[in-house]
């Protein structure tokens, strides 16, 4: 346990704390308490950077379960401190938020112990070097994800939101767990650095293929990649703080910190290359292009964000096809880099913009965007933070989304260069994904700008709308000022935090020394493409009304939330008609279940093994012995056919006696005396459960004939006989009972082997024999005298009435 | 001897099973019995048949019948009638408390007779 860890598992500890104040102290708000927690850390934090920068690690570990190589190795390098400031950071920021935007009313308690559970699960999935304890820090992102957007749990769409993302990310997670513990069983190690040493089994391994796609799932689940992104949109029902900080800043960046952090091991797989390449670009399209369809704002904002996401996964997915096509170094890290620093950025303004869309709704009422408008003298600073930011979003300088937006289209152009082979004819597909998605980003930006503070004064927002209180504008000012900063000054993080994280993404040691700036000159293929961005979004924007008629071609029942529902749908009303086909309720049918599976199964064995059988050794056939089996078949067929219950009563009785009969014949004196009592005994109680039987159902009716139960009967007997005959015919060893006949009377002193066998030998068998019987009795009394309810002393004596 | 009291064990087990197959509760509690007495028989005939004399001590005989099945089935008499004398006493009670001696009808499905 070092200091790392606890700083770690700080947040947990905390949330004990925190939720004794709550119930202790309510005069302040509970955000205040919590706020210190992620500050400490993001401090903490900071102190490595120095370290990370000079190219060191920090390794600790902590025994867990080391038998299954189940550690807590802490593993600190530029990528995972990258997403640990960002988590604590702006997890301090959303906490600072929520003050101003949850009222006291709330069950805070439970929101700061959730988001601190979260904060968590983030850390311990970032900062760790062991897949395993990942996944266990992985599936506690998702489950406290879970509680916070089912957070105002009496709404119906927040639970429904809940349980999509929870199966979704659940669906994902395990579907990783899988992939982890192929790599496991591929490199011996559950170790990611460990597994860095042994590439070149990775590289051999047949499975390789299947641990990258099971990884993959994980990784697109969580970060609402194409096709699973129908997740996000539905969170957004969660309290927009939480949407600030889970949905758009650090839990949707797992997968991307996932695919990150195993470029390493895969980029020489084309399966990966293409998944995060072509996946990426799809995603950033796709999502961009629906977003202008969306009302809601924060709607827009989660397509944006899985737009954005989807920007960041090809811009990975480019740098490894670099490796994979063995392109020039540059290539890679451009891109690499260009994906690093598009991370840092679109944390910084979706978090900003995130708030600031809470802000409108907590101060209008409404986040719908036909409601909303001419808000600009109403809410100047909202209105001036949200124009850096969408901006940003949009790609224009001098914004940092501009630098991001620009390397990225930068990479995008130049893989054309790249070796495809085969496939150069349709590498113009990437830049024109790219620029097209882009077109579309920079409209829903602008639009969201336009939708909410310009246009008319529509007045008919629930609440009239006015400034947020400070409280609520310190963290978007604050995350705007970064926008600024990194846009106007992007090489402070360039040397500290983004090479260190370009690295250790490429697993290489030579330092990179990029170097981010504004103006790259008029002969950058990027600035043409960005300017054209631009203008065609302009144009776009301006005849907006005359091109949207194209989203009402995309009916309801063609999207993949259709397809999700009716997914639930089916499998609920597939498994109900799969388990009442055959859970019928009949006694009959499990019975006939049973008995069909014991044909077949000796059938089966049967079939395989052949039957041998070996009648050398037969006892002689007496007369009297015929008799009796001939007594006992009679008897058996007047039960099958009588009509009458007595008659097949009274034909068990015979085939009881008959059966002591075979007892005499065969030797067996005391079987014969019990088997006699013991007949008479039970006859005389099928006589008087007779005797009280309906009346109603008293006429006589015959067993009727059926098929199928006389096949069954039929296949039963058969097989019982084979066995018989295939058991005896193949005797391995003599019996054991010479010991108990040389014995009996040595060491038991006595003469009867059966009964010696029975209460000295044996006496075991007895014993809970009799414990059986007596526990028979008194279950019988119980039976006849228990009665737990008045109504059945009423039928009692309706019944003596009878 | 031993084929005649397997195929006979064969044929009890068998018709056991077309009763059980059946819907009176009683029906089924006497193919329970009927079973009991199949299986007894084929446990006697896998001991083997008629080899010496009864498992008594007697200092003039020297061959005697496998007594270890004999006791396997005395326990295992005894162990079914407490079963059967259970399971009449559930059939009677159930029949009193529900009406009915069909299984079908127990799970409330009308009768079809």
């Amino acid at each position: 346990m070092t200091l790392i860890h606890l700083a770690i598992i700080l947040p947990v500890l905390a949330a004990v704390v925190v939720r004794i104040i709550y119930k202790y102290y309510r005069r302040l708000h509970l955000g205040w308490f919590v706020l210190p927690v992620p500050l400490i850390i993001v401090i903490y934090l900071m102190t490595f950077i120095p370290r990370v920068s000079n190219n060191e690690v920090v390794y600790e570990t902590m025994h867990f379960m080391p038998r299954i190589g189940m550690n807590f190795d802490v593993y600190i390098d530029g990528l995972g401190l990258l997403f640990a400031i960002l988590i604590s950071g702006i997890g301090a920021l959303v906490v600072l938020y929520s003050i101003g935007y949850l009222s006291r009313e709330e069950h805070l308690g439970n929101f700061y112990v959730y988001l601190l559970i979260f904060m968590t699960a983030m850390l311990g999935v970032v900062l760790n070097d062991n897949v395993i304890m990942l996944y266990l820090f992985w599936e506690l992102t998702s489950i406290s994800s879970f509680l916070l957007i089912a957070f105002w749990h009496t709404r119906e769409r927040s639970l429904y939101g809940a349980q999509k993302s929870m199966l979704i990310t659940m669906f994902g997670g395990f579907m990783m767990l899988g992939g982890f513990l192929l790599l496991q069983n591929i490199t011996g190690t559950a170790s990611i650095r460990g597994m860095l040493e042994s590439v070149a089994l990775i590289q051999e391994s047949p499975l390789t293929p299947f641990a990258i796609v099971l990884i993959l799932l994980g990784a697109f689940t969580k970060s609402a990649q194409f096709p699973f992104y129908v997740w996000l949109p539905d969170a957004m029902e969660a309290p927009t703080p939480v949407s600030a900080y889970l949905h758009s800043a650090t839990m949707v960046k797992a997968g991307i910190y996932l695919v990150a952090r195993l470029t390493p091991l895969f980029a020489f797989s084309e399966t990966w290359v293409w998944i995060i390449l072509l996946g990426g670009l799809i995603t950033m399209t796709w999502a961009s292009f629906n977003a202008i369809s969306k009302d809601d704002l924060k709607a827009v904002l989660a397509f944006s964000t899985v737009s954005q996401l989807g920007l960041i996964m090809s811009l990975l997915g480019l740098g490894a096809l670099s490796v994979l096509t063995g392109a020039n170094e540059a290539h890679f890290s451009v891109a690499v880099v260009a994906a690093v620093f598009h991370l840092i950025n679109h944390a910084t303004f979706k978090g900003a913009l995130f708030m600031l869309t809470g802000i409108v709704d907590h101060e209008a009422g409404t986040r719908s965007l036909r409601k909303l408008g001419g808000l600009l003298t109403v809410m100047p600073i909202s209105f001036t933070l949200t124009v850096i930011t969408a901006l940003s979003m949009a790609g224009l300088p001098p914004f940092n989304g501009f630098l991001s937006k620009e390397l990225f289209l930068e990479a995008m152009i130049d893989v054309r260069e790249a070796d495809f082979g085969s496939l150069a004819s349709v590498s113009f597909i990437f830049p024109l994904l790219a620029i097209v998605g882009s077109i579309f980003t920079f409209v829903y930006s602008i639009l969201l700008i336009y939708g909410v503070f310009f246009g008319k004064r529509t007045y008919d927002t629930p609440k009239e709308p006015h400034e947020a209180p400070a409280l609520m504008l310190i963290s978007p000012i604050f995350l705007s000022v970064l926008v600024l900063l990194f846009g106007f000054f992007p090489n402070i993080l360039s040397g500290t935090i983004i090479d260190p994280a370009a690295m250790s993404i490429m697993a290489s040691d030579t330092p990179l020394g990029t170097h981010l700036y504004m103006w790259h000159g008029f002969n950058n293929p990027a600035l043409w493409a960005t300017v054209a961005v631009v203008i065609i979004g302009a144009l776009l924007f301006y005849f907006k009304d005359k091109w949207t008629f194209i989203y009402d071609y995309h009916k309801e029942r063609f999207t993949l939330n259709h397809l999700y529902d009716q997914g639930l749908i089916y499998s609920r009303l597939g498994s109900h008609k799969v388990t009442d086909s055959y859970m019928s309720g009949f006694l009959r049918s499990y019975l006939a279940y049973i008995f069909l599976f014991f044909i077949i199964m000796g059938a089966l064995t049967f079939l395989n093994t052949g039957i041998q059988l070996d009648f050398s050794n037969l006892a002689p056939v007496g007369i009297q012995e015929i008799i009796v089996a001939i007594i006992i078949l009679v008897s058996l067929a007047v039960i099958l056919a009588t009509k009458s219950r007595l008659v097949s009563i009274i034909m068990l009785g015979a085939i009881g006696f008959a059966m002591s009969l075979f007892f005499v014949f065969f030797r067996s004196a005391d079987l014969a005396l019990t088997q006699l009592a013991i007949e008479t005994v039970t006859t005389a109680l099928f006589l008087v459960c007779f005797y009280h039987l309906p009346k109603r159902s008293r006429h006589e009716e015959r067993v009727r004939f059926k098929m199928t139960n006389f096949l069954i009967a039929v296949g039963v007997g058969v097989m019982a006989i084979l066995l018989g005959l295939s058991a005896y015919s193949n005797r391995l060893f003599d019996s054991i009972s010479q010991f108990h006949i040389d014995n009996v009377y040595e060491l038991a002193a006595g003469g009867n082997m059966v009964n010696v066998i029975l209460v000295d030998f044996r006496g075991f068998d007895t014993l809970f024999e009799t414990l059986v019987f007596g526990i028979a009795g008194v279950g019988i009394y119980g039976l006849m005298k228990l009665r737990l309810n008045r109504k059945d002393e009423q039928d009692e004596t309706h019944a003596k009435k009878d | 001897m031993e084929i005649i009291t397997i195929v006979l064990a064969g044929i009890l087990i068998g018709s056991a099973v077309y009763l059980m197959l059946s819907k009176s509760v009683i029906r089924i509690i006497i193919g329970t019995a009927v079973m009991s007495h199949g299986v007894h028989l084929m446990f006697l005939t896998m001991g083997q048949l008629k080899r010496g004399n009864i498992p008594v001590l007697d200092d003039d005989v020297s061959n005697y019948a496998d007594p270890l099945p004999q006791a396997l089935i005395l326990t295992a008499i005894v162990i079914a009638f407490a079963l059967t004398a259970y399971t009449l006493v559930l059939a009677l009670r159930s029949y009193r408390e529900l009406g009915t001696d069909n299984v079908e009808e127990m799970k409330g499905v009308p009768h079809d007779d």
